[in-house]
């Protein structure tokens, strides 16, 4: 990775042997400003990865230390966005990394007032069970004139447009393979 | 290394080429600001957005100002890049606004600005207790004398967009009065507040000619843009100016940002925008000139920006010259704060 | 036009002010002056819903002044076709086409026809009728439509001058088009509008080009499709099109919304814009294969067979064979419109029981949000997957009808489960945006707790019900218990190259990935899951992570990402050259014919088979890529030309007419026919829809994004650092209508249709203005629609304003233009508010009928 930086051009960065008669600069330096480091500098590692919000497809660089994301910003090597980020592109280490991401599974059984947690592989366990039983319920196998339908109108499915194109494939190929065929995306709205 | 003091010019005062070799950085990088052109601003905020993210800046509270889209409303301690939108019922050099020719009224504009600068005196700001605040803060204005045509039918609109930002002047106030050493000046020669020393006494606030530095409420310590010292250190640019889709903000070599300032008012003025002029940039102005200059298309103090900056401590020289004469009640304060608390 | 580029996509906007400060001249067409307007050199304010009677006058100016660029528009363009003595224009029929069947409210289009050069022969077309209940319109995305009979000679006049060639019909059509009607349609001045069409006309022909920016600002109308085909015509007048610095830009709104176009999960389509099969006409492979493709047409689309069966073969990999069809019959068929809106309404009626959200909330960013809040509580269960909790998981409990007592929690019936979903930091994959640009992400760092890819959940989800199933001996399990579903998944987690891989597609005699679609054959000896994503992975390398920094490579970046097809950044680009394949000028070369090295070479991959010469001429019973001549570069179309007249594949007509918006506060000034003849309508208690030019609701409503929040707020209004930028909800409206209604700046005032009511702080502003339409003062009102009722900063949801009317070839929802009353002060709350919505439908149908809905023809 390429990275610009302007003290490039400056080989004698920082040595520092003057006055500073009223206090103001070299001397007034407090422990903590000696100490001071950017954080991108301390990363264990830099994830190369793209903005998740418009279709501009901006560049991101997502700075990691200790398995946490500590600082993400635009890549420069990007031919489409040169490194820079819009404000929500430059939000997106809140968007990830912010209290108010969804940790556990939620279930909210009928008529209840309520969300209570549940279990990750049960849950995955019951929507099995209601996957097939609503396809069931929901099975056309002809029309009224004969034509074949083969499919199930039980089921329906509407995902976001901020799907990868893998997660999409097997979203289409999963629910065409169930017969089911209201499977709709953001892309119609 | 030392400045050569013309007469009427003193540390405190005047022109400066080299600030930093001022505070002992002998040996130093060059000094580096940002150049703010408006003309290219989108206002989409970004730069707020990005200094948060990389400073840990908390939120600055759910508050819908309606300045136009601005709802961050002034620099202050939990804002250290603040995006100003000023609807002007007023043509912009090249530019057709579309307004000719409709069946308009009267500008809305006013109202608008009246409701706002309503509800933005009450605003509180850290240190501001001391009575002392030497410009009226913040708000963009359109009242200009003859701005307003009161015509009853609107012809013509504009819009600017500027994000404003910490001048970190060549003679700061804030870092002159600073008692307790917490703001000090960089080798870069920027101004940064140490928060490890503030003590949130508050006298920076009062000092500052822009309305810039305010203290946190969460803490009480003093605050502002910093010019991202950590990210410098590593040879970053600050994250507003990284960010800027549009580089609306520049970053760089202040002699650099100069000759581009210059040279892209030059071209505005061939393009037929007439009003592109320079603030900040002039080395003999009252704060010996600042590292963030900027180009605006109207007065500064559309932008809400001082037209002529002074540095509050201008006058300490002669206050130590001259014994008891009047001053302001701020000053004789900071005096006092200065002279007590000395420097290490 | 249609687009707030600087606000919606502020990145890309930089492209924008480097061609400005290179000097190009920079227009917004918008009814709002925006961010995007404020950089612009000229703003023009225009009625929502008025874009083709605007793009038509800019027309009929490059017709009446022949500013057209003619050498492109004679050689790479149908211009010189000569239509039928069937079809009628909207100048014959009053705004309608030939072809018009008011029972079903379609079109039979085989009026719109080419004439034959052969009397004897008819080149066919396509069933509008079943097309418009099938989306068949968007189906249609990247092959063009089926035209049969084209690779023969099509009666043409070069001159252009015989009155049934396309030219002169465009002519005729545009005839009424005047800067005068344009004034009073769109209200915007003579001076304005000969400012733009000055501007465009001169930034034209060999030496310059235009690009055309829109978005959903053109999309979301029931013209939607048509508003983008005007700019179509426009652009191929001025030889814009596959050149570079030309074009017409869709920006996209979201990551991977061009992705999941492309691999849709859209009801009507498969991957690579295949239609999904309908009951009536596919009943097996041949009858499909027939119906998609003609047999004598031009071009790569007539290869669609090959891209089918190599899907299928990646479906259901061995069991797909030559005698079961590759399994054709295990696809569910289609036999209407299955969209999304259709689906809501079909929830509330009963006849849904089961729903998955994938990262979307349409509780905010569907329109008619009731009938979306209520269709979720109408259902067995509900699977939600999101980064955080979203108003459509939690409408049970605290949605807006939660107040008016319409739905309560101990009522509602509806089982929810909800997943949190990993972000895009934590997962890897790649995004395709709005340039079809895809680009690898590379995960970060593992997700916490249950959070998991929809990867992980549908792969899972697949293996459970596969495993479930595995003893079954029903029929109907086959699709599912034969599906190759092997993908590698090393601890879990499916791997997203693996899935890419088999999306670009493998030679299954060798195993070998195939370099692109090309290569793909319809005997089953190859596999490929989106044909056009063919060669992604070419040569075993992962095409979309390659990041050569932009300093480090050429003009167009190849190296960065990989844009479908093959690479290509700019489609079409052989209209670059000139018919003998030099480029129209040095300034704009793009591609170009090395006549020494006999191919074609330049700045970009040619869209055009490398070793045929300019002047090639195939003979005449070659079909498919063979039958393009050596001077067609529009190599996907049936004709390999540009269409300025669409002679099939639209189901609202060959040609782009202005009819009003659904809603329309005025009457059609151009023609008796008032809005769109095909617009699909729901008619139904649940979806009343404001009376046409009603004095009840008298205003324009129209909404857009701003740059702080994104679509429906769930990765926006949740983050304090973009919630504190816009935190409330507000209407924009200009000094005069809040003159006009007693509004104050940062009062309350709500907004009224026949939906519901939405407050909003009050933002007066003079970036609004009053527009003179037919004759009288037209106010419009603005509104962000971000907001919800979950989140740091909260408000009503604004798409409950609109009702559900869509677009007829792609079923788009008409969400940027409705009728509307403004009123100062807060809505009413509670139950109290469905009366006070109620009676104003009481007042709007009580209206003379004038007014009222017979003008909705």
């Amino acid at each position: 990775m390429s990275r610009w930086t302007w003290l490039d051009a400056w080989p004698v960065y920082r040595q520092l042997t003057g006055t500073d008669p009223l206090g103001r600069g070299k001397s007034a330096e407090s422990k903590g400003t000696e100490q001071l480091v950017a954080r991108t500098a301390t990363a264990d590692r830099v994830a190369r990865s793209v903005c998740p919000y418009c279709a501009v497809g901006c560049g991101q660089n997502v700075y990691v230390k200790d398995d946490q994301v500590v600082q993400i910003e635009g890549d420069p090597d990007s031919p489409i966005s040169r490194g820079r980020l819009c404000p929500k592109g430059s939000a997106s280490k809140q968007l990830v990394t912010g209290p108010q991401r969804e940790q556990h599974v939620l279930y909210r059984a009928p008529y209840a007032t309520s969300w209570t947690r549940l279990d990750l592989d049960a849950a995955m366990d019951m929507v099995t069970d209601r996957v097939l039983d609503a396809r069931a319920k929901g099975w056309q196998e002809h029309d009224d004139h004969g034509h074949r339908l083969r499919r199930t109108m039980g089921i329906a499915s509407l995902g976001g447009a901020t799907l990868d194109n893998e997660e999409n494939y097997l979203i289409k190929k999963l629910f065409t393979a169930l017969g089911a065929v209201q499977i709709e995306n953001q892309a119609r709205i | 290394m030392s400045t050569d003091h013309e007469p009427g010019r003193h540390r405190l005062y005047g022109r400066l080429d080299d600030p930093a070799a001022d505070a002992g950085h002998v040996e130093h990088p060059p000094r580096v600001g940002f150049f703010t052109d408006t003309s290219v601003c989108i206002g989409c905020k970004a730069c707020e957005v990005a200094c948060k993210e990389w400073n840990l800046v908390p939120d600055d509270g759910m508050n819908l100002l309606g300045m136009s889209l601005d709802n961050s409303g002034m620099l202050g301690a939990n804002t250290w890049r603040h995006v100003a939108f000023i609807e002007r019922e007023a043509p912009l050099g090249g530019q057709v606004s579309g307004v000719e020719g409709m069946p308009t009224g009267a500008s809305g504009v006013a109202h608008m600005e009246a409701t706002v600068a309503a509800g933005l005196r009450d605003t509180e700001r850290g240190g501001g207790e001391l009575g002392t605040t030497t410009v009226d803060l913040g708000m963009p204005s359109l009242s200009l004398p003859g701005a307003a045509t009161g015509a009853e039918s609107r012809t013509d609109f504009s819009w600017l967009m500027m994000s404003d930002v910490c001048k970190h002047c060549t003679h700061a106030a804030c870092l002159d009065v600073c008692p307790t050493g917490a703001l000090f000046r960089t080798e870069f020669g920027t101004v940064v507040v140490q928060q490890d020393i503030c003590n949130g006494c508050g006298y920076c606030v009062s000092g500052c000619p822009f309305g810039v530095i305010d203290r946190r409420p969460q803490d009480g310590r003093a605050n502002k843009c910093t010019l991202c010292y950590d990210r410098l250190q590593d040879g970053l640019e600050p994250a507003c100016a990284k960010a800027c889709p549009t580089e609306s903000i520049q970053f760089g070599p202040l002699d650099e940002l100069r000759e581009r300032a210059a040279a892209r008012v030059e071209q505005l003025h061939e393009r037929g925008v007439p009003e592109a002029r320079l603030y900040g940039e002039d080395p003999d102005d009252g704060i010996g000139g600042s590292a963030a200059f900027f180009l605006l298309l109207d007065e500064p103090e559309v932008y809400g920006l001082p037209p002529d900056p002074i540095v509050a401590s201008r006058d300490l020289v002669d206050m130590w010259r001259h014994a008891g004469a009047a001053c302001a009640a701020f000053v004789t304060a900071a005096v006092a704060v200065f002279v007590a608390a000395g420097r290490r | 036009m249609g687009s707030n580029m600087a606000e919606a996509h502020p990145v890309g906007f930089q492209w924008v002010l480097e061609a400005k400060a290179r000097g190009a001249t920079v227009i917004h067409i918008d009814p709002r002056f925006t961010r995007t307007s404020a950089l612009a050199d000229v703003h023009v304010a225009i009625r929502a819903g008025s874009d083709i009677a605007f793009l038509g006058g800019v027309i009929k100016h490059v017709l009446d002044n022949e500013l057209d660029f003619r050498e492109y528009v004679v050689a790479y363009t149908n211009a010189s076709f000569l239509l039928t003595d069937e079809y009628q224009d909207t100048e014959d029929l009053d705004g309608l086409f030939s072809g018009y069947e008011p029972e079903s409210a379609s079109y039979d289009p085989r009026s719109w026809r080419y004439r034959s050069a052969d009397p004897a022969q008819h080149l066919g077309g396509f069933d509008a009728g079943e097309a418009k209940e099938t989306g068949i319109g968007h189906q249609l995305g990247s092959g063009g439509p089926r035209l049969e009979g084209v690779t023969g000679d099509i009666a043409a006049d070069p001159t252009l001058q015989d009155p049934r060639c396309v030219y002169q019909v465009l002519k005729r059509h545009f005839a009424r088009y005047t800067p005068e009607m344009v004034e009073q349609v769109c209200g915007v001045p003579r001076a304005q509008f000969a400012r733009v069409c000055e501007a465009w006309t001169r930034n034209s022909g060999r030496e310059r080009t235009s690009a055309v920016v829109y978005a959903v600002g053109w999309t979301q109308h029931t013209t939607g499709a048509q508003n983008i085909r005007a700019a179509s015509i426009l652009q191929l007048l001025l030889g814009q099109i596959g050149r570079p610095g030309g074009g017409i830009m869709a920006m996209r709104g979201h990551a991977s919304i061009q992705g999941s176009t492309d691999i849709p999960t859209l009801y009507n389509l498969l991957p690579g814009y295949l239609p999904m099969p309908s009951a009536r006409t596919h009943t097996d492979l041949t009858s499909y294969v027939e119906s998609v493709r003609a047999d004598k047409q031009k071009g790569f689309w007539r290869n669609a067979d090959a891209y089918l069966v190599s899907l299928l073969k990646e479906y259901w990999g061995d069991a797909a064979t030559a005698d079961n069809d590759y399994c054709f019959d295990y696809l569910p068929r289609i036999d209407g419109d299955h969209g999304t809106y259709r689906t809501a309404m079909d929830m509330v009626d009963g006849k849904v029981f089961g729903y998955f959200l994938l990262g979307q909330n349409p509780a905010v960013g569907s329109v008619n949000g009731r009938v979306q809040r209520l269709g979720l509580a109408n259902l067995d269960w509900l699977v939600v997957r999101d980064l955080v909790m979203i108003e459509s998981a939690s409408f049970w409990k605290d949605g807006p009808e939660i107040e008016t007592g319409e739905i309560t929690p101990e009522n509602c019936r509806t089982e929810v489960f909800f997943f949190p979903a990993a972000s895009h930091v934590e997962k890897e994959g790649t995004f395709t945006n709005t340039q079809r640009m895809l680009q690898w992400r590379e995960r970060a760092v593992e997700p916490k707790g249950d959070q998991r890819s929809d990867l992980w959940f549908m792969y899972h989800l697949g293996r459970r019900l596969r495993e479930r199933l595995a003893a079954s001996t029903d029929e109907r399990d086959r699709p599912l218990l034969d599906l190759a579903w092997d993908y590698d998944a090393p601890g879990g987690e499916p791997s997203a190259e693996d899935v890419l891989r088999r999306v670009s597609g493998h030679d299954l005699t060798t195993g070998r990935l195939v370099d692109g679609y090309l290569e793909l054959k319809a005997d089953g000896s190859t596999s490929c899951g989106c044909w056009i994503y063919s060669g992604v992975f070419a040569g075993g390398l992962n095409h979309a992570a390659r990041r050569t920094s932009r300093l480090d490579q050429d003009l167009y970046a190849h190296e960065w990402g990989w844009v479908w097809p093959y690479n290509r950044r700019i489609l079409y680009n052989r209209a670059s050259a000139d018919p003998e394949g030099r480029p129209w000028s040095e300034r704009k070369a793009c591609v170009w014919w090395d006549a020494s090295r006999a191919e074609w070479v330049g700045e970009d991959v040619p869209d055009f088979e490398r070793s045929k010469p300019p002047d090639y001429v195939p003979p005449g019973d070659a079909v498919g890529p063979a039958a393009l001549r050596g001077d067609d570069p529009f190599v996907m179309q049936a004709d390999g030309k540009g269409w300025l007249f669409a002679p099939s594949g639209l189901v609202d007509g060959p040609l782009p007419t202005h009819y009003e918006p659904r809603e329309s506060p005025v009457r059609n000034l151009l023609y008796g026919q008032q809005a769109s003849p095909t617009r699909k309508d729901y008619a139904r208690p649940d979806n009343p829809l404001n009376p046409v030019q009603s004095r009840v609701f008298p205003y324009i409503l129209t909404t857009a994004r701003l740059t702080e929040h994104h679509t429906a707020g769930g990765m926006s209004r949740h983050l304090p650092y973009l919630a504190e930028l816009q935190p409330a909800l507000t209407v924009e409206v200009s000094p005069e209508l809040a003159r006009e209604r007693g509004l104050e700046h940062l009062g309350w005032a709500h907004v009224i249709t026949s939906r519901t009511a939405v407050e909003a702080r009050v933002l007066v502003t003079d970036r609004l203005v009053p527009l003179r339409v037919a004759g009288r003062v037209v106010h419009q009102v603005w509104m962000p629609y971000h907001w919800g009722n979950v989140g740091l900063v909260v408000g009503d949801v604004v798409n409950d304003l609109f009702g559900i009317t869509a677009e007829p070839n792609v079923l788009i929802q008409e969400s940027k233009v409705a009728s509307c009353d403004v009123r100062p002060g807060r809505r009413p709350r509670g139950p109290e508010l469905l009366e006070y919505v109620a009676a104003y439908r009481r007042r709007a149908a009580a209206e003379d009928p004038e007014h009222g809905e017979a003008a909705a023809t």
